[in-house]
């Protein structure tokens, strides 16, 4: 993968750095939304490494804390949001060794860290764009913040940051309901990368678009990296999305993490039942036709979790152990881990096997 | 500009209907008005019977569509009669006279108002539970006293007790208005309590709104992008924030206008300040029919035209406005 | 009388009220507040005449108005006049106007709005143009012409020229909600089954509309009060019959001021500034309602600035998070870092 290796090159270069250090090290991270009605604990002592110009990403239904732990390791998140436990650190090429320890800097230092070094794509575009300014103003002052140009200069890289998301120049003078839906989304992606970061979230980029214009932008992006280096959290419901872009893939289910490897082995060695079940949730173009299983159930209520494993009201696999499991990662590959105790690699496959021989048509 | 040009559209026609309104006010009113003044004015100089004709149509005696066409073509050519109670001036005079002094103090205080509540609604807004988010209560206390109210109080503490400023009136007796110094520093010493009257009841309205609004808005993904974005606070609160928050406000500024209209003629009434809304109660009181319905006329005509501007403020704030193409 | 414009909330965030015994205690304290003062109010209303110890026209041959004291617990009026009982006959008066007026209106609003609305088309069309002119008209001065030229004015008449100028507002909340519910799927639902247009109206349409009905109703109370007391201090309605207002014309027109008789009119000025304020609270209360956002923020965050961090020799390392103490929070500071030390 040509990616790993530009990554590779660009961290030998860096001055007394290991090669493989993370350049966004989330440790233990738990996050809670504290209310009257009770806490809801959205994000349970989670450990991400994001490696320099790796793309993670981020998989999960709605409500298993996905958005929410790339924005707290930011500190991002709003009141009742609170960040009760864990380590965040960021080591990036321009802040000096020892790295920048996230959650306890104040306002001022993360201004710092915001955008120049970690830079966020929003998912709606249209609700992520200030709607009075033009798109030069928007574009603009993100730079005169982190990045202060003159005259000249600042505008002929607003010129080149539109040119490299493929947008007419013109179009710098326009406000934001003035351009498709698509168009919005790539003047978001110019702005995340109008200062040069090293890492981007991406927050369900392209889940408000068709599918086309989800191809196309996707592509961009995955070329952008390519040309640029930078990191990239991507996070998203869709998992078929992950398998073809993603290094590596982190599995999320009710605020824990259930299984986090490389997209080869998530994909041919799945180790939990959770990821079993959305890997045969969507379809393939390809290969026989089969009927579509989906994950019966819906999302636990996060207010009021049970004891053990959050999955196993929807499990296949559930045993009466699964309310004693402590929910630590255990190995089961190279950089491979999941936590199921219970069900191995092999079960899993054999199962998933016999379901898409049964279900084809 | 579809949207300017449909609110011109209907302004128009709004100034139509407030003519015609005042058209058919006196006679419509039960007692017949204008027969009782037929008696009032016999015996008055040929002026004032003029005026009659002028203002209902008397000596005419054709039909409803008649008069008011008279009174359309009168309206046109500027004039609206003669004062009965400031015989012989004609109404659009003593209108002259007047309407400075309340553009003036109504019209600064108000902007001072606005102003000063959208400031103080933003930083409610930011900083939630902070000391001015917890005035609110005050502040909703404040915008629920009637104005004239707080103008006694202003008098009986400021001009009463303490002397510091005058009782009430424009300027000082016997003063001529004119563009000197003694003229002028006595007009402002004499508007500073009805200004401030009107400031301090109408400003926490606008405070209020404003700190809503900006609340909703803070919740915004653009914000929250713009915090992303590590950008200056300042830039986050005005260009982010507080600029998309003031549009319902500036919306809203053409409803808020009957209320401001309202306070003006009860703070110039209780502070004897000699404006147009003490001019309208004089007239009503003295039964001045030609003047009483000049003035309404005008003001009405004021506020469309303050209206009017208000939509044009509008649609230069807010770009969206300027595709759509109606409001 | 500044009364806050409030502005056409977005009907997507009209959240519907709890039905049944929730509805009250989901309440903010802003609007149990303002029910309280405003309930007290109408039971001073009920009974306040018969409870008034003297009749609030009595005079006494006096030369100067008396200060509060125990035979005249709000002081004389310079006629010598028991300002309590003109205080509780007063008050009377002024809440059955601002109800009577408010319900006209309401019930005007309705009706115009949901036609507006529901019907749409040229109907829609000309119905908004009557409401936009009537709400650029200028109540006040519109007011005074008309009772200057009134013989008589008599609280209904003065009920119902206050209510035709203070529907218009209300038409137009409820047009937009009901242009935004018609199109809401169970309502296109009922007009595909063949209900009948009146039957969606009362029974889909308008029960979804109540809160925005009652935050109407509440406005144009509001308006109508603080309107006839203005109109009532100027003189124009009848100063025979006992209102707050008129209670303040005479004290206007006696010079309760030069007398320094303070109580004359700082008394009902008050109580009008709190009845008024009860109304306020109750409308804010109700907008808190429909926009959770508004509400006091539920999560307050450990105000002690401090992040304990178990480092990991158990050594324990105390980081100030903040300078200095903030009970409050400013909206866009960083996730705040709360940190319980484990034992």
């Amino acid at each position: 993968m040509s990616a790993a290796a530009t990554a590779n090159q660009r961290a030998e270069g860096a001055a007394g750095q290991s090669p493989l250090a993370p350049v966004l090290e989330i440790e233990d991270l738990s996050i809670t939304y504290r209310s009257r009605a009770g806490d809801v604990n959205a994000v349970r002592h989670v450990d991400l490494a994001l490696r320099p110009g790796e793309v993670v990403g981020l998989a999960g239904e709605s409500g298993s804390g996905k958005s929410t732990l790339a924005l707290g390791a930011v500190r991002l998140l709003r009141p009742p949001a609170v960040i009760t436990s864990g380590r965040v650190i960021y080591r990036g090429r321009r802040i000096g060794e020892g790295g920048f320890d996230v959650l306890a800097a104040d306002a001022d230092e993360l201004r710092r860290l915001r955008w120049r070094e970690i830079s966020i794509v929003f998912q709606s575009a249209m609700n992520a764009l200030n709607p009075v300014l033009r798109i030069r103003d928007q574009l603009g002052d993100v730079i005169d913040a982190h990045m202060p140009l003159r005259r000249e200069a600042k505008r002929a890289r607003l010129e080149s940051l539109l040119d490299l998301v493929g947008i007419p120049r013109e179009r710098l003078r326009s406000y934001p309901h003035e351009l498709s839906g698509g168009m919005r989304q790539r003047v978001m992606i110019a702005m995340a990368l109008a200062v040069e970061p090293e890492v981007v979230i991406m927050d369900e980029p392209t889940t408000a678009l068709d599918v086309v214009v989800q191809r196309e932008i996707l592509e961009q992006v995955a070329e952008l990296r390519e040309e640029l280096g930078f990191a990239m959290l991507f996070i998203t419901h869709d998992l078929s999305l992950l398998l073809e872009l993603a290094d590596r893939i982190m599995i999320l289910y009710a605020g824990q993490l259930a299984e986090l490897g490389s997209a080869l082995a998530i994909r041919n060695a799945t180790a939990h039942p959770y990821t079993a079940g959305l890997l045969d949730s969507f379809p393939s173009v390809r290969g026989p036709r089969r009927a579509l299983s989906g994950i019966p159930g819906s999302p636990p209520d996060m207010r009021e979790l049970p004891r053990g494993c959050p999955f196993t009201p929807r499990c296949d696999f559930a045993r009466a152990q699964c309310s004693e499991v402590t929910m630590t990662p255990l190995t089961v590959g190279e950089g491979h881990v999941s936590t199921c105790p219970f069900v191995g690699q092999d079960e899993l496959a054999q199962a998933r096997a016999a379901r898409r021989r049964g279900a084809a048509l | 500009m579809r949207f300017v040009a449909r609110r011109l559209g209907f302004y128009l026609v709004a100034a139509w209907a407030a003519i015609t309104i005042n058209f058919f006010i006196p006679r419509l009113m039960p007692g017949n008005p204008v027969a009782a003044l037929l008696g009032k004015y016999q015996g008055l100089p040929p002026d004032s019977a003029r005026t009659l004709e002028v203002e209902f149509g008397i000596g005419h005696q054709g039909t409803l569509l008649h008069q008011y066409w008279i009174y359309l073509g009168n309206l046109f050519q500027g004039n609206l009669g003669v004062s009965s109670s400031q015989y012989p001036e004609k109404v659009t005079t003593v209108i002259g006279q007047v309407l400075p002094w309340t553009l003036a103090l109504v019209g600064t205080a108000t902007v001072i108002a606005f102003l000063l509540g959208t400031l103080l609604g933003i930083f409610a807004a930011w900083r939630r539970g902070g000391w001015l988010d917890q005035s609110l209560p005050v502040a909703t206390f404040m915008q629920a006293t009637p104005y004239f109210f707080v103008g006694l109080a202003a008098i009986e503490v400021l001009s009463v007790k303490l002397g510091v400023f005058p009782y009430g009136g424009g300027s000082a007796i016997g003063l001529s208005p004119g563009f000197n110094w003694t003229f002028l520093s006595s007009a402002f010493n004499h508007s500073v309590l009805p200004a401030t009257t009107i400031i301090i009841t109408s400003f926490a309205g606008w405070m209020l709104t404003m700190r809503n609004v900006m609340i909703t808005t803070i919740g915004e993904d653009y914000v929250l992008a713009a915090q992303a974005k590590g950008l200056p606070r300042r830039r986050i609160i005005f260009s982010y924030a507080a600029r998309n928050a003031i549009l319902p406000n500036i919306a809203g500024f053409s409803l808020a206008i009957g209320y401001v209209v309202a306070g003006a003629l009860l703070t110039e009434y209780v502070f004897s300040y000699p404006g147009i809304g003490l001019m309208l109660y004089n007239a009503v009181t003295s039964d001045d029919y030609p003047l009483t319905q000049g003035i309404f006329l005008v003001i009405s005509l004021a506020i469309l035209l303050a209206c009017l501007l208000a939509d044009a403020v509008y649609v230069l704030a807010d770009p969206r406005a300027r595709t759509r193409g109606s409001a | 009388m500044s009364v806050a414009v409030t502005l056409e909330p977005p009907p997507a965030a009209q959240a519907a009220l709890p039905r049944g015994r929730g509805r009250w205690a989901a309440l903010p304290l802003k609007a149990k507040i303002g029910f309280a003062i405003l309930g007290l109010y109408v039971l001073i209303a009920i009974f306040g005449p018969t409870l008034a110890p003297h009749d609030p026209s009595a005079t006494k041959i006096v030369t100067q108005a008396a200060a509060p004291s125990f035979s005249h617990l709000l002081g004389t009026t310079s006629f010598g006049q028991d300002l309590l009982s003109q205080v509780l006959v007063g008050i009377r008066s002024t809440i059955v106007l601002g109800l009577l007026a408010a319900t006209i209106a309401t019930v005007l609003a309705v009706l115009v709005g949901v036609t507006a609305g529901y019907v749409g088309g040229a109907v829609d069309e000309l119905l908004m143009l009557v409401t936009n002119i009537f709400l650029v008209l200028p109540a006040l001065p519109l007011l005074i012409v008309i009772l200057g030229y009134l013989p008589h004015t008599g609280e209904i008449a003065t009920a119902i020229v206050l209510s035709a100028l203070g529907w218009a507002w209300g038409a137009r909340v409820i047009r937009a909600q009901t242009l935004a519910l018609r199109n809401r799927d169970y309502v296109a639902a009922a007009r595909e089954t063949g209900e009948r247009a009146w039957r969606i109206i009362a029974f889909e349409i308008i029960p979804n509309e109540v809160s925005l009905i009652a935050a109407g109703f509440i406005g144009v109370a509001l308006y109508a009060i603080l309107t006839s007391v203005a109109l009532a201090f100027l003189g124009l309605t009848d100063v025979n019959s006992w209102s707050i207002g008129v209670v303040l014309y005479w004290a206007q027109s006696q010079g309760a001021l030069e007398l320094g008789a303070w109580w004359w009119w700082a008394i009902p000025g008050v109580l009008v500034a709190l009845l008024g304020m009860s109304l306020v609270l109750i409308n804010y209360g109700l907008d808190e309602l429909g926009n959770p956002r508004l509400r006091e923020t539920g999560g307050r965050v450990d105000d002690r600035g401090h992040v304990i961090l178990r480092g990991r020799g158990a050594r324990v390392q105390i980081v100030r998070l903040r300078r200095r103490r903030q009970r409050h929070t400013a909206v866009t500071d960083p996730t705040p870092v709360v940190i319980e030390a484990r034992p």
